[in-house]
């Protein structure tokens, strides 16, 4: 093991060898390599989840570099999923870096979760957002739920050991749905910290310690740094 | 008597039920989740639910963005 690499977290005793073991022998799968992804992915490679899935079926463009933080200039144009592997592969060359660029859906999400050992949620739609919850459910892995919108994020675990699901937390799945889809703002630093705290998470489900969301959603607004836990 | 919602007091109808705080104030729609003392109110138990002085509520709106 690249022990210099690592040792900034193994010297945390919630962490230590063991810990990193463990994390080293993870599957991990980001559902999304935007905002939240982004953040997500840099924090799981660089704490060496020994295999992580990049699924993302779009390309990078120039507003997308506002917030999300892998993508450069020169990967305009480029599939998002390729780029996150070259950047993550800099980053860390000991790990295990998957591209996928088909899109997500409630037809293949059972495939695309299966021989991962947790799946995090960052995508832009409600569809593949409750797609993921029943695949995650069928399949028993917990799901790190991250979400945004202009100022106020939440993060949340579904699917963990007490079951709680995302249709739990919002039953009206027609008519989120449904929902047309607009094109709305967010201030860039927001999906950073969300996703950072998804990748915190999965860090804590994967090596054991702390206490996590599972079953707990948490919140912030940005514009008056309110925060809340609530239990589902 | 007084509540507050996200940080927020706003007068209601002694034996106001949370369904009719809501529905008065719009958030009764599809996508917002309900929490009374940090623990998520089911959709079925809003209309059950009757609110005291200085209940605390915080509505969340659901947001799909990534």
């Amino acid at each position: 093991m690249d022990t210099d690499r690592y040792s900034r977290q193994t010297m945390l005793a919630e962490i230590g060898e063991e810990g990193q073991r463990r994390l080293s022998e993870a599957k991990v799968l980001v559902v999304g390599v935007g905002g939240l992804g982004s953040a997500a992915a840099v924090y799981l490679a660089g704490a060496g989840v020994g295999t992580i899935g990049l699924c993302d079926p779009d390309v990078v463009s120039l507003s997308n570099l506002q917030r999300q933080v892998l993508y450069g200039e020169g990967s305009l144009g480029m599939p998002k999923a390729d780029m996150a592997v070259r950047r993550l592969a800099d980053l860390n060359s000991s790990i295990k870096l998957i591209p996928v660029s088909e899109p997500v859906t409630a037809c293949n999400a059972a495939t695309v979760v299966t021989g991962y050992d947790v799946v995090l949620d960052c995508t832009d739609n409600f569809a593949v957002r409750y797609a993921l919850d029943d695949a995650c459910h069928e399949a028993g892995v917990p799901l790190v739920h991250g979400a945004i919108g202009e100022f106020a994020g939440e993060v949340a675990i579904f699917n963990g050991r007490c079951g709680t699901r995302y249709a739990d937390l919002y039953p009206d799945r027609e008519a989120l749905e449904g929902a047309p889809r607009k094109t709305s703002g967010v201030l860039g630093a927001l999906p950073g910290i969300i996703g950072a705290m998804q990748a915190a998470e999965a860090i804590k489900l994967i090596a054991g310690f702390g206490e996590c969301l599972d079953g707990r959603l948490l919140t912030l607004d940005l514009l008056t740094m309110h925060t809340s836990i609530t239990e589902i | 008597m007084k509540i507050n919602i996200n940080h927020q007091e706003h007068e209601v109808a002694d034996g106001a039920t949370l369904a009719d705080v809501l529905a008065a104030l719009g958030l009764d729609g599809p996508g917002f989740a309900v929490a009374i003392g940090n623990k998520v109110v089911r959709k079925a138990d809003r209309a059950s639910t009757v609110l005291t002085d200085g209940t605390e509520i915080v509505v969340i709106k659901a947001v799909c963005g990534g």
